[in-house]
Parts: C-alpha cells; structure tokens; sequence
C-alpha cells in the first residue's frame, strides 16, 4: 500500500504550460470599484443609458449582498478594491479578418494552441476570443451572418443588436441572482452573444477562447445564447491564464434560452491557472451558469472539463419549464495539488414530462478537494418528471478528499428520481496489471482516469474532446513516478 | 544460451519466506510446467519474476536474456519481452481492450527505439491476432475485464499475450475457472503462440491444461522449492497419486 501511495504522489506534480504573459499594450481603468468606474466602463463601452442603469442597480443591490461561505472551499477574503475591472487591449479591434489581429495576440493564440487564421475553416470551427476584457476577434462572421447566425462579442452585440440584449440579459440569471452574479452585472466587460433563428441549425460548432492577461485584473464576462424555435448551436468555451502568485478572479455570468425544440449544447474546457504545487497563486472561478428550456421538447445540455483554477465554484443549471424538455449536465472535475472545487448543477423540473441527467466525474489527487454539490428539484406541476443522477470519485493517493452532497425536492408524486454514487481508487492491482504490459506509471494513471472520465469525454466534440484528454493527462503529469 | 536463468532465488512477502532457493533455466522454444499444491509458491515466483513490489527478494539471481531481470522495472521487464497471464486479470473501466494493448505495443515499441504503430497496420495485427486466438472483435471493444465471464478473461490475457509478442510468456492458473471448452480454446491460443523463439513456463495446480499444452519439462514446487522435475509423465503420476506421494518421497530422500 505504501509504495503505491509513493508511486501515486509523483504522478501529481506538473508544470502549467499556459503561464506565459503577453506583452501588448493594455487600457486599463484604475484599481477599485465604485459607481464612477461603472460608468466609465459603460462609457467606453458606450453603452445605451438603460444599460448603465441596469449595471448600476446590480451594483447597488451588490453592496448589500453577503458574499457566500456554503461552499466546500476556503480562501482567505477577496479584496475587490484591489481588483482592476476593465483591462483591453489597445489596438482594438473592429476587424473584419482574423489577419488582422495584433500579432503578438495571435503569437499567444499559437501558444495556446488554437490556430486563429482561416485554417479553421478547415475544422468547421467560429472562435470569438475575449481577452482580459475584450472581445478581440471573431471569425466566421459574415458566412454565420447568411444564414442568420449572430455570433459576435457582448459589446458588439449591444452596439448592433440591443433590442435582443435588452429582451435576454438578465432572463435567465436575474442581476440580483447571487453575489458574483450581481457583482458581474455590475463590471461586465465583454463576452460572447449568439442568437441562432427560428429552424436554423448552426452548421459550426461555435467557439470562445477567455484569457486573463493583465496583472490584477479580473475577468467578468458575459455570455447570452438564444435559440429560436427549431434551432440548434453547439458551442465551446475554452479557459486559460497567465501564472502568478496573487489570486486572480472570474466571475463569468452564462445565460442559455432555448425555444420550441430547439437545442443547446454548451462545451467547457475550463483550464484557468490552478496555482503551483505548494498553492500559491490561481485563479477563483467563481461562476454563474444557467440555461433556460423555455418552449416544449426543447433541450439544452452542459458538458464540463474542469482541470484548472484555484478554487472552482459552478453550477451549470437548467430550467426545464417547457413540456418534455430535457436538460443535461455531463461534468469530469479533476483538482490536484491545493486545488479546490465545489461544482455540479440544478435541475429545476417546472414542466410535465421533463427529463434531466445528470453525470459527474470528479477525480483529486495531490492535497486537493473535490466535492460534488447538485440539486433536482421537481414542482408540483412536474407530472411524470424523471432524473437520473451518477457521481463517481476516483482518488488518487490518500491526502486528497473526494465529496458529494446531492440534494433532491420532489413535489410530485409520478415523478422518478435515481441517484447512484460511487468512489474508487486507483488501485495497486490495476496498477501493476498496466507495468506489467509495459504502461508506465505516469502513462497508466493517465489511461485509467481517461477511462474513468470517458463517458462524459464522449460528449464532447470530436476536436475537443482530444485536447480535453491531453490536458486531463498533462493536469496528473509527476503524480505517478 | 538461456533465455532465463534461476539460481538460488529467496524471495518473502512481509517478513515471510516463500520462495527457498528456486533454480529454474528455461530455453527459447521450451514449455515449462511448474505444478504445486496451495501456498507452495507457484504465484509468488510469477510475481517476483514481474516484478510486483510487495515481494522482497533477499538473495540468489534471475538473468533474463543475459540480463540482470531483478536491476529492471516492472515495465522494462515487460518492454524487454516478459509477459505475465494474470490468475486474476483485472478491471479498467473506460479503457477498451484495444485501446489498452494498443497503449501497450506501443510503449514497448517507444522503449525498443521504433515508432508508434499506425491505426491500420495495427488494426491489421489486431485482426490476425483475434482469429488465432478465437476471440470476438465486440470484446475487444468493450471495457477491459469489465463484466467479462471466467474464459473470457483468460481469452483476453492469451489475445494480449498474441499481441505483445513476448520472448517468455508466463501463464498464471490460466485453467482456473474455466470450463472445458473455455479451457480447450485457450490452450489452443497457447499452442498456436508457441515458435523456436518464444519460451512459456505454464503454472498450474491440475494436470488437465497440460493434456492440451504437452509442456517439455514438468516441474513440482513444495514449500518454495523445486523438489523434482520430470517429462509430462510426472504429471500424469502427480495427477493419480496426488501431491502427498511427492511429498512422501522428497521427506524420505531428504
């Protein structure tokens, strides 16, 4: 037993290959929060009034809110003074090409290893990237734009389209929602906003790259999806940060609206700086998503990769008020190190026949946490609702801890709510079954856990899911030696 | 030249002596059977040569194609053409068999300076290999061990040894567990694997597999060690009169 423990505890202890800083010139608000960088913020954005007013009435509301402590997480207390809240690039942008990016924006897109030219084409993929707080550019736009498409950044959005931003934001993640959610009302730099029309299904998978580049600055984006009736859109998002010693924070905000039969499929390959092997440093997800199955059959579905930030805290939910709409959630968590991570979903059952499921994969290694924190609820009017819940863990050493707090509300009586649970740990037998081929250690652990993950990884698509799986390998890499 | 060589190997689990001085020396092209009552030593010597690290070894020698195989890693043992047929395979769920074995032949490739077998000219070994040991490709594409019955495991274990190509091959109680027909169909795959190159040390506690396997060498283990070897006919014996005759006889001699 001892050896393995030993054998596992160097698996654990990698370098993060995202950590690099890009040098571009950057415009930055002051430090600190108050109503005057709120509407200097909207200024620059040059937002319409009722914007302003709306950003202005979270803040408010922000003031008196509680910052939450239910969470299964621990860090020492956020200073939001000492945050800067609006950071963008300062060549910017109203490109009509991605050849016409700031070459050392697209040198750090060739690092993270999403090609941004054209050649994406090729991979039937539309990128809009968002960095610090900025959308810089988006590809696609005009061929996604001939079938109706809109698939442009927040900012843009609210310049072109408010009418749409107007009727969506906030529908689905009131301002008043909870605190990280107020405070991203308030400070809301930029995003994605994707609007799929009545029968359309977008023939890409749509895509954002986050990065948070500028030293002490935060990451508020905002991100709306609308599909009309009939609609179908897969979209991707994709994470990462620069390392440093302080705590970055994130406090993204997704809203999902899917209309009559139409369908949602929302892919996040979350890989923010996890901090290093002692804890220092990383990033504080702290995120607010939630989508809404407003028309009958309709569907929207959540699918996670969770390897990197400090400190997780995501409950990627889905409102089923249609009749027969199904909502999804497939997550595989992994923490290592001092990593720690609270996440799971809400699957809030308002119509009859509504269907929900829900997979989660969490693995710790290292020191980490990892807890699983999910709530079914199914109304009165929820006749004949079903869930289906299944939250394995899978440990690697003995200092990491692996948790799940399930909470179900029924309040009807046809409905049908299963829950399984189970937790494992790689073992000793496994392990020298793999040697014994030939598998080292290193390689063994990363084939287990694939194999432990693959029914979500499956979810995925296709390009995603192989980076998802190397970085899955890459996040264990010194764990086993 | 020997392919393995044995001598005076000590080897304990947990402060507790098992193996007594084994001496053992295997050619290429040879099948060795090593027979034994429960708790003689029979699995722990298997362990010991694939290098499981519960078990200690306190003294004597194991050179595996001129190589000292103790200095080596479990998994170097294996790059180096040892292969183990586990007694009781076990479960990964996730990872197909394909996907295992072609991780496997693939490591092993990477260790021996070659590059990684393309996706056809491995699927093309992979079909060639499933036809000589009767296995079914549905399989192969399911979950390693994973809700597999009793033969289908040991099948599995003989396809991957089929696949790996090993220069020595030990089969652990590969007959435990199984029917006659499961046992006839791996035997089979045993004996469709055995060339000039390729030596098997087979350990069992029945003589049955042996009536498929016709071993060159039958071996006896007792209390850890080798307390005779004769041809295939010293099975037979073992098999009418049981083990208490070899145990008779070795306290008179000794």
């Amino acid at each position: 037993m001892k050896e393995e423990i030993d054998v596992l505890e160097k698996t654990v202890s990698s370098d993060y290959k995202y950590g690099f800083v890009t040098d571009i010139e950057t415009d930055v608000v002051p430090k600190g929060l108050n109503e005057d960088v709120i509407r200097l913020i909207s200024h620059k954005k040059n937002e319409p009034e009722w914007l302003l007013q709306w950003r202005l009435k979270a803040y408010r509301h922000w003031l008196k809110m509680e910052e939450p402590t239910w969470p299964n997480v621990h860090y020492p207390k956020i200073d939001f003074q000492d945050i800067i809240y609006y950071a963008a690039p300062k060549k910017k942008p109203q490109l009509s090409s991605m050849d016409e990016v700031d070459p050392e924006l697209r040198k750090t897109f060739d690092k993270l290893g999403i090609s941004l030219s054209e050649q994406k084409r090729l991979t039937g993929v539309a990128v809009d990237v968002v960095m610090d707080s900025v959308s810089v550019a988006t590809s696609f736009r005009e061929q996604l734009a001939g079938i109706g498409v809109i698939f442009c950044s927040m900012s843009e959005a609210i310049q072109h389209h408010p009418d749409l931003v107007k009727k969506y934001l906030g529908s689905v993640v009131p301002m008043t929602d909870n605190y990280f959610s107020a405070l991203n009302a308030a400070v809301f730099t930029d995003g994605s906003f994707c609007f799929i029309p009545k029968g359309v299904r977008c023939p890409m998978e749509l895509s954002t790259y986050f990065r948070i580049n500028t030293e002490g600055s935060g990451q508020f984006e905002r991100t709306l999806i609308v599909a009309e009736d009939d609609a179908y859109v897969s979209y991707l998002e994709g994470c990462t940060a620069p390392m440093r010693d302080e705590n970055q924070l994130h406090a993204a905000v997704v809203e999902l609206v899917a209309m009559n039969r139409s369908e949602i499929k929302y892919s996040t390959v979350q890989n923010w700086y996890p901090g290093d092997a002692e804890g220092k440093g990383g990033v504080f997800n702290f995120v607010t998503k939630r989508g809404i199955c407003q028309g009958e059959r309709s569907k929207i579905s959540w699918t996670q990769v969770e390897t990197g930030s400090a400190i997780t805290w995501k409950y990627p939910s889905v409102i089923l008020r249609g009749d027969h709409s199904i909502g999804e959630f497939y997550s595989v968590a992994l923490t290592n190190h001092f990593q720690q991570a609270d996440t799971g979903t809400k699957m809030i059952h308002l119509g009859k026949n509504t269907r929900s499921r829900i997979v989660s994969k969490g693995i710790s290694a290292g020191k980490s946490n990892n807890s699983y924190r999910g709530l079914v609820r199914v109304s009165k009017h929820a006749g004949n609702a079903r869930n289906y819940s299944q939250c394995d863990s899978l440990l690697l050493g003995d200092k990491c801890g692996a948790h799940t707090f399930p909470y179900i509300e029924s309040k009807n009586r046809t409905s049908i709510i299963e829950h399984e649970a189970t937790t494992s740990k790689i073992g000793e037998d496994q392990l020298f079954y793999c040697l014994q081929r030939g598998i080292d250690a290193e390689t063994a652990v990363a084939l287990i856990v694939t194999g432990f993950a693959r029914e979500v990884m499956n979810q995925l698509p296709m390009e995603f899911a192989v980076e998802a799986q190397k970085l899955l390998a890459i996040s264990l890499e010194g764990s086993v030696g | 030249m020997h392919m393995l060589k044995i001598e005076d190997l000590h080897a304990s689990v947990e402060g507790r002596e098992i193996l007594r001085g084994i001496n053992l020396e295997v050619k290429a092209g040879e099948m060795h059977a090593i027979m034994g009552p429960n708790g003689s030593g029979k699995s722990t010597l298997a362990s010991v040569l694939a290098g499981r690290q519960d078990y200690e070894v306190t003294r004597g020698s194991v050179t595996f194609r001129g190589k000292d195989m103790l200095e080596m890693s479990p998994e170097d043992r294996a790059r180096e053409g040892l292969f183990l047929a586990f007694q009781y395979p076990v479960e990964i769920p996730g990872v197909s068999t394909t996907n295992f074995v072609k991780t496997a032949l693939n490591e092993k490739r990477k260790y021996h300076g070659q590059e990684p077998m393309d996706a056809a000219a491995f699927l093309k070994l992979m079909k060639e290999k499933m036809k000589l040991v009767e296995i079914d490709r549905s399989l192969l594409t399911r979950s390693i061990n994973e809700g597999f019955s009793g033969g289908e495991k040991k099948r599995n274990e003989i396809f991957q040894m089929a696949m790996l190509e090993p220069d020595l091959a030990i089969l652990d109680e590969t007959d435990s567990g199984l029917d006659i027909d499961a046992l006839r169909i791996v035997a089979n795959g045993v004996n469709k694997l055995r060339n000039q190159q390729r030596a098997v040390i087979v350990i069992t506690h029945y003589q049955r597999l042996l009536d498929y396997l016709q071993p060159d060498v039958v071996h006896v283990l007792l209390n850890g060690r080798i307390v005779k070897t004769g041809t295939k006919e010293l099975a037979l014996e073992l098999e009418e009169k049981g083990y208490d005759f070899i145990k008779d006889e070795v306290s008179i001699t000794a």
